[in-house]
């Protein structure tokens, strides 16, 4: 396809043509995503399958009479060809408006200025990453994972005039190794490299611990009854925990539908603890601020502190239906950059302070298994261990647990760390995602698992 | 300009005559392009080349309390070009269809291929590129041209009235998804294959709150009802009353008890088995699991290759096919996306594994039996091996007959939760709805029913096998796997099925 430049040029002249032929009745939004990327699948240090994707995606907010209608589609990158076939979409969603249903929640597009950023990035040499995999094949290191890397660029546009966009170019290697340990069971370590500029040191950094973990991966098993444990919680274990607040969590439309997991939050039936904070912060930046429709979020704004809940989520469409003022949340009202505020563990007291219980470092498959009462299943998975007096004892086989937000938020939270890590998003499904999370570990009494 | 918006007096437009009113087809302009051109465009710039033009219109439609809530559609158009060299296959996906646009992608697969052939897992040859001509046209039915958007609009608003039976219903939704699917497959070595697919989902869902508690409730569960064919899958009538059926049970699911925790016979309905099927059947037994191609994403199988024909995966009553040519199934096809014919096998036979779930590049690596379910969600993705229709086989014993020979269980309904471990043996599911079954009968509904088990001894633990009369097709259009990730739709069918002793909880009261 074209260059990064070409597309911005590519969608401002598209948002041109397409808002002079509106009438003085309709209106329109224009978001474009665009990928350039090289995925590369390995598996036992070697090339899985290579796929290179160029991609750029329109969707099209058609709003007239009180009524809307939203298209999308892939983008050719030939000007000519593409407004052809954006017209044509323009005048069937002109046809629809005319028999539709009033939408009595449309919000009228306005104008929220011009802002445009990018972040340069450098990526990496493919040869080296190919170079990499040859040298833990030559030690019969096993690694599985994705490289993805290449430019991402979102834009929004309206007839009211807003023009916003945001492009980067970045890069992430999410990887396991793999072990057997001495029963034959697989054990593995999780890592994650990304960033805007690769860096050779870096890289061998990251990997060279990761490799340094295996050697405790090595021993038996330590198989668990279900019971209710300690347990540590690692800044990854605490994305994926973090990340149910996004799925009928924070969400107000979710609340007001019947959906939040935080409804007893809200009645305030119960409290979390004040060790926990939790705010949208979009000064990560692996995220632009303006939603879908353009509109600009505060930089920062507290979801989660002291106990209770500080704000949900409003979009502006949720905002009109219960007349409620909004926050400039995006469709689907999900933390776009959470932040988890550290708390005084420091990393040298972790394994004291847990004393006896289980060091988890990822967690699998998480869903509702009770949503009233925020309780929610998943399991243990990759390198997680057993861990007594203050010292790793052995890793375990996996386990599930079936636990309450209320429960490993609230009255179980004994210590957050003072560190904390910043996870690129590695969400591929349809395009690569952006954003990213801010965690620290976290460590809580009384978790129960079940099975 | 939104100044000028104006609310019209009437909301709902009546039904008309108007001969110009939209229906729902849309035939939106796409770029011209001519697949065959394009391919000899390409073809030397690898030993070998593939091209998979995919076009796809995939309208979304639904409505929530009363008013509209959905009307879109994407349009997606692209090609996904493959290049083998050196017994490497490397993958190019690209929306820019002008020559320039197909160049550059095949010169970027030929490049990669051959870089990258000395760190390839497998040295890719032809065989995993059979040559086929032939074409599917799936089950078109009565398709969207005979249906106007008011129509469907005033059907979908009335759903949402028909479910909200009570202030209690706090939310109502009515969704349907139509969707029409090309994909081309031509190659240099001369296979040539087009398949049409023609396609709805359905949606019909309540949530009730009162009395403390939010309950939830919806015809098979939120993904359930999809399948190939028209719009003969929308019976508006029977629709409207069931959702009032759907909100009168929401609403009695506040007053429910809580299900019990104890250790009982647990019946599962089709839209459950559906579930139980893919997570615990479908995933172990994809051959890039078994392979580890997806250990650092979707996970691995507690299956090793041994275990073709010899672990006895369930009790003898299990009969499990992958089978793509049931009528109307979701994913239903002729071809899979290496251009292999697809047949029906049977994947369990008489509760004995005697077949994995993979292509021929992974039945190639892996050394076992396979099938033909080499696939891909769009043209932005390369092949992997993905579920189709994975159905159990019914078996001989009335739903009744069932519940009669269960002297305390609970029947269990819709998918409310699900999630397994990463080598496809511990799970856990929860459902909509529980009916408790003591001494032969059902006596009363439950609410928050859920279970946990273990792959290999639930299914060994399978004491019946429901008639015809208890089977239901369905699917998902939400199965996810593959790095780049990939979302793709299948399909299952299956009867009821009782279980002994599992292992069934409540919520936290």
């Amino acid at each position: 396809m074209k260059t990064l430049e070409a597309h911005r040029e590519n969608f401002k002249a598209l948002s041109e043509r397409l808002y002079s032929s509106l009438h003085q009745s309709e209106s329109m939004t224009l978001q474009l995503a665009f990928e350039d990327q090289d995925y590369l699948r390995f598996n036992q240090s070697k090339v899985r399958q290579i796929t290179h994707v160029e991609q750029a995606r329109l969707c099209m907010r058609f709003q007239s009479n009180g009524r809307r209608v939203v298209f999308s589609l892939d983008l050719s990158g030939d000007l000519h060809v593409d407004t052809r076939s954006l017209i044509s979409l323009v005048a069937r969603a002109k046809e629809e408006v005319r028999v539709l249903p009033e939408d009595p929640f449309l919000c009228p597009f306005e104008n929220h200025g011009e802002h445009h950023e990018h972040h340069a990035g450098s990526l990496p040499p493919l040869a080296e990453l190919l170079e990499a995999m040859g040298s833990y094949e030559a030690k019969r290191l096993d690694l599985a994972g994705l490289y993805a890397g290449g430019t991402l660029l979102r834009a929004t546009s309206n007839s009211a005039g807003l023009h916003q966009s945001f492009s980067s170019d970045s890069f992430f290697l999410d990887y396991s190794l793999f072990t057997l340990n001495a029963a034959g069971d697989h054990k593995a370590v999780k890592g994650l490299y990304s960033g805007r500029a690769w860096s050779t040191p870096v890289f061998r950094e990251k990997m060279a611990a990761s490799e340094s973990e295996l050697p405790v991966l090595r021993a038996a098993n330590k198989r668990l009854e279900p019971s209710r444990y300690r347990v540590f919680f690692s800044p990854k274990a605490v994305d994926a925990l973090i990340g149910m607040f996004s799925w009928g969590g924070v969400s107000y439309s979710a609340y007001r539908q019947g959906e939040s997991a935080l409804q007893k939050l809200m009645a305030g039936e119960v409290r979390l603890s004040p060790q926990f904070r939790l705010e949208e912060d979009f000064g990560l930046s692996l995220i632009p601020r303006f939603n879908s429709l353009g509109e600009i979020a505060p930089a920062s704004l507290p979801i989660i502190a002291h106990g209770d809940v500080k704000n949900l989520l409003i979009s502006s469409r949720t905002a009109r239906e219960y007349g409620v003022t909004g926050n400039q949340a995006d469709t689907g009202e999900a933390l776009r950059s959470p932040v988890m505020a550290p708390g005084d563990l420091s990393s040298s007291d972790i394994l004291e302070r847990l004393g006896t219980g289980l060091y988890v470092s990822n967690l699998h498959y998480l869903n509702w298994s009770d949503r009233l009462n925020a309780r929610f299943t998943g399991m243990t998975r990759y390198a997680c261990f057993w861990v007594e007096d203050g010292q790793i004892a052995a890793p375990i086989q996996d386990l599930r647990f079936d636990e309450s937000l209320f429960t490993l938020f609230g009255s179980g939270l004994e210590a957050v760390t003072e560190g904390s890590e910043i996870i690129m998003a590695t969400d591929t499904y349809h395009q690569r995602a952006l954003g990213g999370t801010k965690v620290p570990g976290m460590l809580v009494d009384g978790v129960r698992f079940t099975l | 300009m939104s100044d000028s918006i104006k609310p019209e007096s009437n909301p709902l437009p009546a039904r008309r005559q108007d001969v110009n009113a939209p229906t729902l087809l849309i035939t939106p302009q796409r770029p011209r392009f001519d697949p065959e051109k394009a391919l000899n465009l390409i073809q030397k710039e690898a030993e070998w080349v593939g091209l998979r033009w995919v076009t796809e219109t995939n309208q979304r439609r639904s409505a929530r309390n009363g008013q509209p809530e959905n009307n879109g559609a994407h349009f997606s158009c692209g090609v996904m070009i493959e290049a083998l060299i050196d017994g490497h296959i490397a993958y190019a996906g690209t929306s820019d269809l002008s020559d320039q646009g197909l160049l550059r992608a095949a010169q970027n697969a030929a490049l990669k291929a051959k870089e990258m052939t000395a760190t390839k897992v497998y040295a890719a040859s032809l065989k995993e590129r059979p040559t086929s001509v032939g074409h599917y046209e799936g089950p078109k039915g009565r398709w969207l041209d005979s249906e106007t958007l008011a129509a469907l609009s005033e059907h979908l608003i009335e759903c949402t009235r028909r479910l909200k039976v009570s202030e209690a219903i706090v939310t109502a939704v009515a969704e349907v998804s139509l969707i029409e699917s090309e994909v081309w497959y031509l190659t240099s070595s001369g296979t040539n294959i087009q398949q049409r697919q023609f396609m709805t989902g359905q949606h019909f869902g309540a949530i009730a709150q009162g009395l403390g508690d939010t309950q939830q409730r919806s015809l098979n569960g939120p993904t359930a009802r999809c399948q190939q064919g028209g719009l003969e899958a929308f019976d508006w009538d029977q629709l409207e009353a069931a959702c009032e059926s759907v909100g009168e049970q929401a609403l009695a699911l506040l007053k429910a008890d809580n299900c019990p925790t104890e250790t009982l016979d647990l019946i599962l309905a089709a839209d459950q088995m559906l579930l139980q099927i893919h997570e615990s059947i479908g995933h172990p037994l994809e051959l890039d699991r078994i392979l580890g191609d997806e250990r650092n994403y979707a996970g691995w199988s507690f299956v090793r290759p041994s275990d073709f024909g010899s672990l006895q995966y369930g009790s003898p009553l299990m009969n499990v096919t992958f089978d793509p040519a049931y009528p109307g199934e979701f994913a239903s096809y002729r071809f899979d996306d290496g251009g292999a014919p697809a047949t029906r096998e049977f994947l369990i036979k008489e509760g004995l594994l005697v077949r994995g779930l993979g292509g021929l590049e992974s039945q190639q690596r892996l050394g076992v039996q396979g099938v033909s379910n080499f696939r891909s969600s769009s043209w932005n993705r390369a092949p992997i091996d993905r579920m189709a229709n994975i159905n159990l086989e019914p078996g001989p014993t009335p739903l009744n007959d069932m519940i009669q020979h269960v002297e305390r269980g609970i029947l269990m309904e819709a998918n409310r939760s699900w999630s397994i471990d990463d080598v496809r043996n511990k799970f856990q599911f929860g459902c909509e709805i529980g009916h408790l079954i003591e001494q032969g009968r059902i006596t009363k509904i439950l609410k928050n029913p859920n279970y946990r088990g273990v792959t290999v001894p639930f299914w060994r633990a399978l004491a019946a096998v429901g008639d015809v009369t208890t089977r239901g097709h369905f699917g998902t259009p939400y199965c996810g796997k593959g790095e780049p990730h990939q979302m793709i739709r299948v399909g299952h069918a299956s009867p009821a099925c009782l279980f002994r002793d599992i292992e069934v909880f409540g919520g936290d009261s």
